[in-house]
């Protein structure tokens, strides 16, 4: 029978949940990693064995963690304890958190500020890995969305990491600017059915797609109307949340940005809205039934800065239209007195004959449906504040 | 002997107890017990120098008898008691509270 591993990743450490295919009793192991912020975790497609953790810290920094058994032991890639400092070559290992930006010259314009707060050039500081994406071919190659806004790749397993400065070098980096999460690089989305083409979205910069292996980028966000910048319809500086694509049919994206909720037919080459009758067309996750490629999700929130759903009721939106007709699913959920979160990469779905979807909050709730959305249930209600979740179908 | 005290989080990271003793040659200063620190447990690299600037992560302060070595040059000696092992190097994690 097929099986179902959860993966979150939160404020204070990890954790793994694992189900049978009826989702109905839930073993819970962690934390992991107890006290650090998890950012992210993601398996191989190829070897889902192979998973992969974005661990940090205020006090010490990035670390990266891979298992290679499923989440039952972990290790940072190349420095097990007691095996030899350096490579047969001399190298020194102990390299899977340096995360370097390129100002190599080979790689043309090596930029070294981009703007800052007050309207000043500010220097690139790395700071952490928030979406590590594994690739769809090679379980030792991985991509990773960092802060300040860069793409970085692994092809060794996560032992080293090198930037793929052809994006941040793209003309516009100077007029990225932070969002108030930071100047991140959050979501990484590679199309299946051409492997040069990858989508990436950064905050608050907007969306890039390169159609030829990472040498070249451009923005896509034509169509997006942001009010809180200078030009709405600027090239770049759209405070884009999450991007979404269902495999089948990967011309076709979904974004829930700051505000709006759109969609692109286009493989990004523009947008328009499909906010429809939404309550709030704010919010930060956004995802594709794991069948129907046009049924979509979303949990709509209250914003400015309130960030709690609204009127206290935990609601998901599903359209079943691609968007513009949407329908309130609330059975399971809490529908008073609720203030919590969604945060942008905390909502996934399994690939089981009746899709399951997952979010979880910053309350430190997971919450599961096994009927695509029509009831939900927690699989734990008090966990750490809730930054990411990834959902594994094993067979 | 150098003997150097971890804080909780990179204890669990280098897989040792509190405190660990390294083999530093002469001159003992900060540089030197932090470079044998990483070689022996090169999964600390980067947790408490930048990979690239070798400047100390902002929180984190380095101690030993009863002084702060924090803003010392990474060259500078450090004191005979802790080049000797009588005393310990701490590297510590700055306290947030309020």
């Amino acid at each position: 029978m097929s099986g179902i591993r959860v993966l979150v990743g939160t404020r204070k450490g990890a954790f793994v949940l694992t189900s049978d295919g009826k989702r109905k009793k839930w073993k819970v192991s962690g934390p992991h990693f107890a006290g650090w912020e998890i950012y992210h975790m993601k398996g191989s497609p190829v070897d889902p064995s192979r998973i992969y953790t974005s661990q940090t810290s205020g006090w010490f920094g990035q670390i990266i963690q891979r298992s290679n058994d499923g989440g039952e032991t972990w290790e940072q890639p190349g420095t097990k304890p007691g095996e030899p400092t350096t490579t047969p070559d001399g190298m020194p290992m102990g390299e899977s958190n340096k995360f370097v930006y390129d100002t190599s010259p080979e790689s043309g314009k090596p930029l070294t500020t981009h703007q800052w707060y007050d309207g000043t050039q500010h220097p690139w500081e790395f700071k952490r890995v928030w979406h590590l994406e594994p690739s769809l071919t090679d379980p030792d190659t991985v991509y990773a969305g960092v802060e300040d806004a860069a793409l970085f790749r692994t092809t060794d397993g996560g032992q080293t990491w090198q930037e793929l400065s052809a994006l941040r070098g793209h003309g516009s980096g100077p007029e990225w600017s932070p969002g108030a999460g930071g100047m991140c690089l959050h979501t990484i989305i590679v199309d299946p059915s051409n492997h040069g083409r990858m989508f990436v979205a950064i905050s608050a910069a907007g969306t890039f797609r390169t159609d030829d292996g990472c040498k070249t980028w451009k923005p896509i966000n034509r169509g997006l109307h942001s009010l809180y910048i200078p030009d709405p319809t600027a090239e770049v500086g759209h405070c884009v949340h999450h991007i979404a694509m269902h495999p089948s049919r990967p011309s076709v994206l979904y974004m829930q940005k700051h505000w709006d909720v759109m969609r692109s037919d286009d493989a990004g080459e523009s947008w328009h809205e499909i906010s429809g009758n939404l309550p709030s067309d704010f919010g930060f996750v956004i995802d594709v039934h794991a069948h129907e490629p046009d049924t979509i999700y979303v949990v709509p929130i209250k914003s400015d800065s309130e960030h709690f759903p609204p009127d206290g009721k935990l609601r998901v939106y599903r359209s079943r239209t691609g968007g513009n007709e949407w329908e309130a699913l609330k059975k399971g959920l809490p529908q008073r007195d609720c203030y919590v979160n969604v945060l942008r990469d905390a909502m996934s779905v399994d690939s089981l004959d009746s899709c399951g979807i997952y979010f979880g909050t910053t309350g430190g709730q997971v919450y599961c449906s096994a009927d695509a959305g029509d009831s939900w249930s927690p699989i734990v209600k008090d966990l750490p504040a809730v930054l990411s979740v990834e959902v594994q179908t094993l067979p | 002997m150098i003997r150097v005290i971890l804080p909780h989080h990179l204890r669990k990271l280098a897989n040792v107890g509190a405190e660990v003793t390294l083999d530093v040659r002469d001159p003992v200063t900060l540089r030197s017990v932090l470079n044998a620190l990483e070689a022996n447990y090169p999964m600390l690299r980067g947790t408490i120098r930048d990979h690239v600037t070798q400047q100390r992560r902002p929180f984190l302060r380095f101690y030993a008898n009863e002084q702060d070595f924090s803003h010392e040059p990474p060259d500078a000696p450090l004191p005979e008691a802790v080049a000797s092992g009588s005393e310990p190097f701490l590297i510590i994690g700055a306290i947030a509270g309020g």
